[in-house]
């Protein structure tokens, strides 16, 4: 009974101390503040989701075209479409990080 | 040591608690030390559940009948294997292994995704430790596995069909399963409460989820394989509520891990992937209410108990809230993208997980139609086989066919021409097949002779895949056709992998068609030197033996077996009856013939005292292909879990590159 109500205290100090230890290591941080993700990276990550997306269609149309699962009419007709939302994806991306400006020439 | 166990459970309580209100505080305010708490608290309930565990694993082990559980399930002269599988036995043990099992996915899911998925992190915390509170509130408060008494003699034993060796693996399995699936709903709502509703979630969870439903299949199959050997009825699914109960939250799994696969490539169906994922969760805590609370008349409902109602208010609230969430989100989840045609495979797709949900939610109802029909009516009304039978049928037969449709219509739309030349093959297959299946005398069942044609159909378009799939490989620089292969799997391993799944169920279906349809039993009272003949068996019933085994009377019938001009040995069937427990079990005997798949199965149905025994004897086509099919199920499963290092080289780039850690 002795040795379990003791093991059981040690117990419950480990975990204070395991709950604690963040407070205990940086009694005085500079900042506290959570580091999330600002809007500008959130919309970069989006759009490199969109870039591995539209890139990741194009090579399983490619793929897919060599098996014979779609047709030289069907590849043809896809093809195109997908090549230009790969385009835009990446130009995007290049928009965001200020390398190309958009073809109107708007900033 | 139950005081130890006792406190461990109260810890592990108090740690929860702690990881609820300072993780939500912490996301709420945005405290970085706060959220960094939290997570530790959640790690270290592991650690003091894990303790808790420990204890109890102890006193089955010391045979400690202080312990009211250990006495409960558990006998002196019960194998040691047995007396381990006691710990998820009985109502306690299992709710400390749900709990033993949520704390460890909790820690290692947080502890593996804090670092490039921080943001989202500090709010998955607070719903695993909402989950775990609900888990360590009833250990603690309502069914505590630590309660004890005044050592009896001897403990009351466990029940005879659980002396099994499966039940040291049917179980675990299942609880694997239910209770992986609150990785992904963790994560769901994590991503729903943050707003942070990029790709991360889905990824972060991927494995977990098809880890959680591998499990669940496989622990069903393995179930199945119990009941088939051990419970002596003769067949392998009863529709039984507890079997109902882990085959729903599977199939909206597989509807999740299909629709979740046109979220990935298409941005759509941001709802529909949300809403499966909350629906298979709740159907994992419906099938754990199921199973303990004793609600339901079953083989697997051990025991009447306290917890029902706090189980049915939890699933309640976790419903409720879940479905605010989602409605209160759905501007966020809208999805740019439509679907470009009904000719597609994000098409076929969508038809496989409605037909998925309908059977779904078909057997939800067969499962509570009594419960309700016995609130409103005061009289349970079960539904029987064969409304289960009509809707397996009716959803199960065109999800057959969808298997092998979907591979063969290309993403986004397909033309009627590129159709007519990608179905020719598998097509011509499957006629032919059904051809010389009606040939051969399968047409007396014409479900069992279209799933046969629609499996043909199923496994020409896998074999088909793999070889164009191999060839393009080659072609595209493959020195070797071994090494075209197995570039072609490690390049898709989710894709070729749930191939090898597909053939599993297709392997499944046979052997359930072939079991079930053009199955034949007879039944005979033989008095010793006395024969019964089944299709082309003899079986003559020779001797009547009586022996003791460590903890049951066992008595067996001997019989002779024949095949036309074949002796094909002997085979036992009888009864065990167990001393303690005072219970009596069939013991069936089996003989399976491993070239065609199929089991001759006898079943000693009542000995008399002058030594004639009332048998009942079945002969079960292709039964074995189900058991088969476990194995090639798991390789499958195996094979879309294994790590893919180009796709997480493509995640460390892209993390990089918005300057987020690829890395905890």
């Amino acid at each position: 009974m002795t040795l379990a109500l003791l093991l059981a205290a040690a117990l419950a100090v480990v975990c204070v101390v395991a709950v604690a230890l963040p407070f205990i290591r940086e009694p005085d941080p500079e900042s506290d503040e959570l580091a999330e993700l600002d809007d500008d990276e959130r919309r970069r990550l989006e759009l490199l989701e969109g870039r591995d997306r539209a890139l990741a269609a194009l090579k399983e149309l490619e793929f897919e075209h060599r098996t014979g699962t779609v047709s030289d009419e069907d590849y043809r007709a896809q093809l195109g479409s997908l090549r230009r939302d790969a385009a835009s994806a990446l130009q995007a991306l290049a928009r965001e990080s200020g390398e190309v400006r958009p073809a109107d020439g708007r900033n | 040591m139950p005081e130890l166990g006792r406190a461990a459970l109260l810890v592990t309580l108090g740690l929860s608690v702690y990881a609820l209100v300072a993780g939500a505080m912490a996301a709420h305010l945005g405290r970085r030390r706060l959220a960094r708490s939290a997570q530790n608290a959640l790690v270290a309930s592991f650690a003091t559940t894990a303790v808790a565990a420990a204890v109890l694993l102890g006193a089955l082990l010391r045979n400690d009948f202080s312990f009211t559980y250990v006495a409960r399930t558990t006998s002196e002269a019960l194998p040691t294997a047995y007396t381990i599988s006691a710990f998820w036995g009985g109502q306690e043990g299992s709710l400390l292994l749900w709990l033993l099992v949520l704390s460890g996915f909790g820690a290692a899911a947080v502890s593996l995704n804090r670092g490039w998925a921080r943001d989202l992190i500090v709010w998955v915390v607070p719903v695993f430790a909402a989950v775990s509170t609900f888990f360590a509130f009833l250990l603690v408060a309502v069914a505590s596995p630590f309660a004890t008494q005044a050592a009896p003699a001897d403990g009351a034993g466990m029940t005879p069909s659980l002396q099994n060796p499966y039940m040291l693996a049917h179980p675990p399995l299942l609880y694997l399963g239910y209770v992986g699936l609150t990785v992904p709903f963790a994560f769901a709502i994590g991503a729903l409460l943050s707003r942070k509703l990029d790709e991360r979630w889905l990824i972060a969870t991927r494995r977990w989820t098809l880890f959680a439903w591998a499990a669940l299949g496989i622990g069903q199959l393995l179930g199945s394989h119990w009941a088939y050997v051990e419970v002596g009825w003769g067949g392998y699914y009863a529709w039984d509520p507890v079997e109902n109960a882990a085959l729903m939250p599977w199939l909206a799994a597989t509807a999740f891990l299909h629709s979740v696969m046109i979220q990935e490539r298409r941005g759509m169906l941001k709802v529909w992937n949300v809403l499966l994922v909350i629906l298979a969760f709740s159907l994992a805590l419906f099938g754990t209410f199921l199973t303990r609370s004793g609600v339901v008349n079953s083989i697997h409902s051990f025991t009447q108990s306290a917890i029902g109602p706090w189980f049915l208010a939890f699933i309640a609230v976790v419903v409720a809230f879940s479905l605010g969430l989602v409605f209160w989100r759905v501007p966020q989840l809208r999805s740019p993208t439509k679907l470009e045609s009904p000719i597609s495979r994000e098409a076929a797709f969508l038809y496989n997980n409605l037909l998925l949900l309908a059977l779904c939610l078909a057997i939800l109802w067969g499962v509570v139609y009594p419960l309700l029909s016995e609130a409103v009516r005061g009289e349970a009304i079960v539904l029987g086989r064969s409304y289960y039978d009509f809707f397996l049928r009716a959803f199960g037969l065109p999800l057959l066919l969808l298997m092998g449709i979907g591979p063969l219509i290309a993403w986004r739309r397909a033309s009627l021409k590129s159709l007519a030349t990608t179905f020719r093959w598998p097509t011509g297959v499957a006629l032919l097949a059904g051809v010389v299946l009606l040939f051969l005398g399968a047409g007396s069942s014409v479900p069992g002779l279209v799933a046969y044609t629609f499996s043909a159909f199923v496994l020409a378009t896998i074999v088909m895949e793999f070889a164009r799939g191999t060839r393009a490989r080659k072609a595209l620089g493959a020195t070797t056709w071994p090494g075209a292969f197995r570039s072609l799997i490690s390049r898709n391993r989710r894709r070729y992998g749930g191939y090898v799944v597909h053939a599993a169920i297709v392997m499944l279906a046979i052997g359930v068609a072939g079991s079930s349809a053009f199955d034949s039993v007879a039944e005979a009272k033989l008095a010793k030197g006395e024969s019964m003949t089944i299709g082309d068996y003899l079986l003559v019933y020779r001797s009547l033996d009586e022996r003791a085994s460590a903890n049951a009377t066992e008595i067996r019938a001997t019989l002779d077996v024949r095949r036309g001009d074949r002796d094909l040995g002997t085979l036992q069937a009888g009864k065990n009856a167990y001393t303690i427990e005072q219970q009596v079990s069939n013991e069936v005997g089996i003989r399976s013939d491993r070239l065609t798949g199929e089991d001759l199965f006898v079943i000693a149905e009542q000995i008399d005292p002058d030594g004639s025994i009332y048998f009942r004897v079945f002969v079960k086509p292709l039964v074995n292909l189900i058991w088969l099919a476990g194995l090639v199920f798991l390789v499958g499963s195996l094979i879309t879990l294994w790590p893919d290092r180009r796709e997480q080289r493509r995640l460390v780039a892209r993390a990089s590159e918005v300057g987020i850690p690829a890395t905890p």
